[in-house]
């Protein structure tokens, strides 16, 4: 395996180990509408990450314990293939895709308008063919684009990206290489039309000021992703040309 | 529990009796299969196949261990599988289902009995290191037939998985990254499921074909030789002695159109 | 300030305007912007925006007419599944009156029905009934399933979809508003049927697809394309689109339902050897390819069968009409039994009338949405009050026909003898159907449509004081 050199230094932001520069998203490819038997699904790479997304409902609920009277509730289920990191991952749920599963739910929620469908469950499923840093936001944005390929009503469609802090600058988008040698990381997603925020953590050492800016950063990245889930969007339905 | 409507389920015995299906195709027609090996850069070996509508992706993942102490020359195979709820509306998540585990044991056993690979290359030191590969099956899109959707999937990832070459230098066990060796596989095998529905036995079953199957045969045959490799039965209704020699003749005719897709 | 135009692709949260427009269907309002909440198709009247959606899940509304399989029986009630996030129940009442029987001797699990939705209520529990022209088992036949949002587009504009298919595969077709759809007709045509639904699924959201399923059609069953004549059938985009709501459908079937009973009614002729021999060759060949199934449930034994075993249908039916007599008791039997054949020539003589009535009216009413985009929006909410009350109406019948004691005594017992055509086999329904009858009197009253109708509204009460006082 090839080694990549990379020069990075406070002179000069323009280069990173991929050789993006500093405001830079990864490559980018989304689609939607990938499965048959899913009410929606979408498929997004970002950079190295391949990820499904599928949706299943509104549907009755079967677990009881969660129904809400006055509006639908949704699940989400954050899984990573056995074969999508580079030491084989045990099938299963792991404390890490839990957490995930619930800080997800927790930003698609806001974006959702259930209240038509009361005492129903929307059924999220993200699946993590292949990883490479940042599959949360990745997780999030092909959840979002398979939401509104299912019909579901939704305020705006939630799209995640993060920004983060290498050699001491504030850098957007991630790599794995980045995500594990840099010092910072800052995971958001956002509902675009608004700007709010529906999902914020960080972890690694920030000034305010770098908060600030990498917050900044990582939401100009979403608004560009927002772009892409629109036109994957419409691209389903573009029969004609 | 998903309910079969019965008048969908005459109506597919009427035709199957008449000699037709929904869909058009012939009793030992296969629909359309696609092929798409090396989709996943950090799997070693990977594939995901399209038969008709049903979607899999295999990934194949090797490490290094102990081998088993009956068998201390030979590596280690380990078939699993999940079936994503992602998949179908009734998968749930969860620990395998008893259908996981039998799709993954009769593709396992088609791989294994077939000999394909061969895994006494893959031994490293004889009773201490030999290469484990483990399958991963993932359904993503079920449509009926996932048994021989599996199987190519998993045959397309093993013919594209590339293992760092091993060596004991010293007692100490030397990775070469840089010198890929291909996967040893030295046969290959087809899987042909059929469904028997009202008198007729039909190849691929489509999902409604599927639901309302009073048996289901599936036939495991080598690329050499045309051995048969292994062989599954499933459904609640009994199969005739013909019944099963006329599957196993079909699958026999009809192995060389799996292969195409593996070239 | 305006975004968008008419058909427009939008997606959730896309600004569509902006001030002085109100938010639709598929909106909502938020600082003054008018944004879509759906992926789906910009409808535009006037200052209100609306999206269609493309996809969406089957929402259970009071009248709706859906097709539901049965997936559970219990003690008193059938559960159905509707396609819907909310599960169906069939009161038991619903089909023998008070009597609790074997449930599943009539309706089992699989069992495929068409349904009108009763009730609705606040726990979203889905009440059905069986009460309508053409409701009850499927005997037979395919189900195809389309989004619910694309069943307009099946029917195409005052059924212009719907009826050339029909004409062309010679097949029975019912549609549910769930979305799911019931064909059934020669084995070839009924698969031909199924891929032109799937097809018309797909390609919903284009432009000029009745004139290409009709062309492919007349490829797949003639050879060859249709004459040129086929201009009337002009297509506009948004016609399919413009009524999530069909009210059009439900016009539809209602004249599917007709359409069915005129059927059965010569079926029933058929008794009396008064037959029409286009309409024989038909039942035949659905007979031969049928065969197979005779023996499987005797008790189901399609319609069609009835020449074959007059006897045995008459044996039937007495056998199930005995079952109900002992349930009524307090009543002179032989009263009610004349009675109720009274009600069923009178509606017999009627029906075809009202039919043909509503058919116009109903045509009507689809011009008038159509040419509504021009059309102030308060006519809009006009006609929607309008709807609302005949609903109303419909609910007070109702109420009237429970409160009085007699009434009930009728209805069950009509409701019986429907639950016995059931027995027999499928779309057998013997006029017995009040309330669905009685709903369209109180539309033709209200709208002083014709004095024929206000008399067969007055006529109601009277025949089942009879009844019941003796």
């Amino acid at each position: 395996m090839i080694e990549e050199v990379f020069f990075i230094s406070s002179e000069n932001k323009q280069l990173r180990a991929d050789g993006r520069a500093y405001d830079e998203l990864r490559p980018i490819k989304i689609k939607a509408g990938v499965l048959k038997r899913a009410d929606g699904s979408a498929y997004v790479e970002v950079g190295g990450n391949k990820i499904l997304a599928s949706v299943y409902g509104p549907r009755e609920t079967y677990i009881r314990r969660l129904l809400k009277p006055n509006t639908g509730v949704i699940k989400v289920r954050y899984n990573m293939a056995p074969f999508s990191v580079d030491d084989r991952k045990r099938p299963g749920p792991d404390r890490r895709s839990n957490e995930i599963s619930k800080i997800a739910a927790d930003a698609l929620r806001p974006a959702l308008m259930l209240e038509s469908f009361p005492r129903s469950m929307v059924d999220i499923s993200i699946e993590i063919i292949e990883a490479e840093g940042g599959t949360r936001c990745a997780g999030i944005t092909a959840a979002a684009v398979a939401l509104a390929d299912a019909g579901i009503p939704m305020r705006d469609i939630p799209v995640g990206c993060a920004a983060g802090k290498m050699n001491g600058d504030i850098v957007l988008d991630l790599s794995e290489k980045e995500d594990k040698e840099g010092q910072a990381d800052v995971p958001i997603v956002i509902l675009p039309r608004t700007g709010e925020i529906t999902l914020l953590q960080a972890d690694g050492k920030l000034t305010e000021e770098e908060f600030e800016e990498a917050l900044d950063l990582a939401m100009e990245g979403c608004m560009r992703i927002s772009k892409i889930q629109e036109e994957a969007l419409k691209e389903r339905y573009n029969v004609n040309g | 529990m998903n309910v079969v409507p019965e008048i969908s389920k005459r109506s597919i015995v009427k035709l199957i009796n008449n000699g037709k299906r929904a869909d058009g195709r012939d009793f030992d027609q296969r629909r359309e299969i696609v092929v798409e090996p090396n989709i996943i850069t950090k799997a070693e070996g990977s594939a995901k196949v399209t038969l008709g509508d049903t979607q899999v992706i295999v990934g194949v993942k090797p490490s290094i261990g102990e081998p088993f102490a009956d068998t201390p020359d030979v590596g280690v195979l380990m078939t699993n599988c999940e079936m994503l709820p992602m998949a179908a509306p009734e998968f749930e998540p969860g620990p395998p289902s008893p259908e996981s585990i039998e799709l993954a044991r009769v593709v396992d056993r088609g791989i294994r009995e077939s000999e394909l690979v061969d895994l006494e290359k893959l031994c490293i030191e004889e009773g201490k290191k030999v290469w484990m590969l483990f399958i991963d099956l993932h359904v993503i899109d079920y449509d009926g037939n996932l048994f021989d959707c599996a199987n190519i999937a998993v045959m397309a990832a093993l013919l594209n998985t590339k293992l760092p070459t091993a060596s004991i230098v010293d007692d100490e066990l030397v990775l070469d990254e840089e010198n890929l060796m291909d996967l040893p596989v030295r046969d290959k095998v087809a899987l042909s499921t059929f469904v028997k529905i009202g008198n007729g036995m039909v190849l691929d079953p489509s999902l409604e074909e599927e639901e309302v199957l009073d048996a289901r045969l599936s036939v495991g045959v080598t690329q050499n030789n045309s051995y048969i490799s292994s062989m599954q039965k499933g459904g609640e209704v009994p199969l005739t002695r013909d019944e099963i020699l006329d599957a196993v003749h079909t699958a026999i005719a009809t192995k060389d159109e799996i292969f195409e897709y593996l070239e | 300030m305006i975004y968008v135009k008419e058909k427009d692709l939008v997606v959730p949260g896309e600004i569509l305007a902006e001030d002085d427009y109100y938010a639709g269907r598929g909106t909502f309002q938020e600082n003054g912007k008018v944004c879509s909440n759906l992926l789906g198709l910009v409808s535009l009247r006037n200052k209100k925006i609306s999206v269609i959606p493309l996809k969406s899940k089957y929402l259970p509304k009071k009248g709706d007419v859906v097709i539901g399989k049965i997936d559970d029986v219990r003690f008193s009630m059938w559960g159905v599944d509707i396609n819907s996030p909310y599960p169906g129940i069939l009161p038991a009442s619903e089909v023998f009156g008070r009597d609790k029987k074997d449930l599943s001797r009539v309706f089992d699990i699989g069992d495929v029905l068409f349904l009108r939705i009763v009730d609705v209520d606040e726990v979203k529990k889905v009440k059905l009934g069986l009460k309508g022209r053409g409701m009850g088992k499927f005997k037979g036949g395919i189900i195809v399933d389309i989004a619910p949002t694309k069943v307009p587009r099946l029917i195409g504009k005052k059924g212009s979809m719907i009826n050339m298919i029909k004409d062309k595969t010679g097949c029975k077709i019912v549609v549910g508003q769930n979305g799911l759809v019931w064909v059934k007709g020669k084995q070839e045509m009924e698969q031909i049927v199924k891929d032109t639904i799937k097809l018309i699924e797909k390609e919903a959201h284009t432009s000029g697809l009745t004139d290409r399923i009709k062309n492919r059609l007349c490829l797949l069953i003639d050879g060859e394309l249709p004459e040129e004549e086929n201009e009337e059938i002009e297509e506009n985009f948004d016609d399919a689109f413009k009524k999530p709501e069909l009210q059009d459908f439900r016009e539809e079937a209602e004249r599917e339902l007709a359409d069915e009973k005129a059927q059965n009614e010569e079926d029933f002729d058929d008794l009396d050897e008064d037959i029409d021999e286009s309409e024989d060759d038909f039942d035949e060949d659905i007979d031969e390819s049928e065969d197979d199934f005779e023996d499987v449930d005797e008790s189901e034994d399609d319609f069609e069968d009835v020449d074959e075993s007059e006897d045995d249908f008459d044996e039937d039916i007495d056998e199930s009409e005995d079952d109900f007599e002992d349930e009524s008791e307090e009543d002179d039997e032989e009263d009610i039994d004349e009675s109720e054949e009274e009600i069923v020539e009178d509606e017999d003589e009627s029906d075809d009338e009202i039919i043909e009535e509503d058919e116009a009216e109903s045509e009507e009413e689809i011009v008038e949405d159509e040419d509504e985009s021009d059309e102030e929006i308060i006519e809009e909410d006009e006609a929607e009050s309008e709807e609302e009350i005949v609903e109303e109406d419909e609910a007070e019948s109702e109420d009237d026909a429970v409160d009085e004691e007699s009434e009930e005594a009728v209805d069950e017992e009509s409701e019986e003898s429907e639950s016995a055509d059931l027995e027999e086999g499928e779309e057998k329904p013997k006029e017995s159907k009040f309330l669905d009858t009685f709903k369209h009197i109180k539309e033709q009253e209200k709208k002083n449509k014709s004095p024929f109708d206000l008399s067969r509204g007055n006529r109601k009460s009277p025949t089942l004081n009879i009844s019941s006082n003796k």
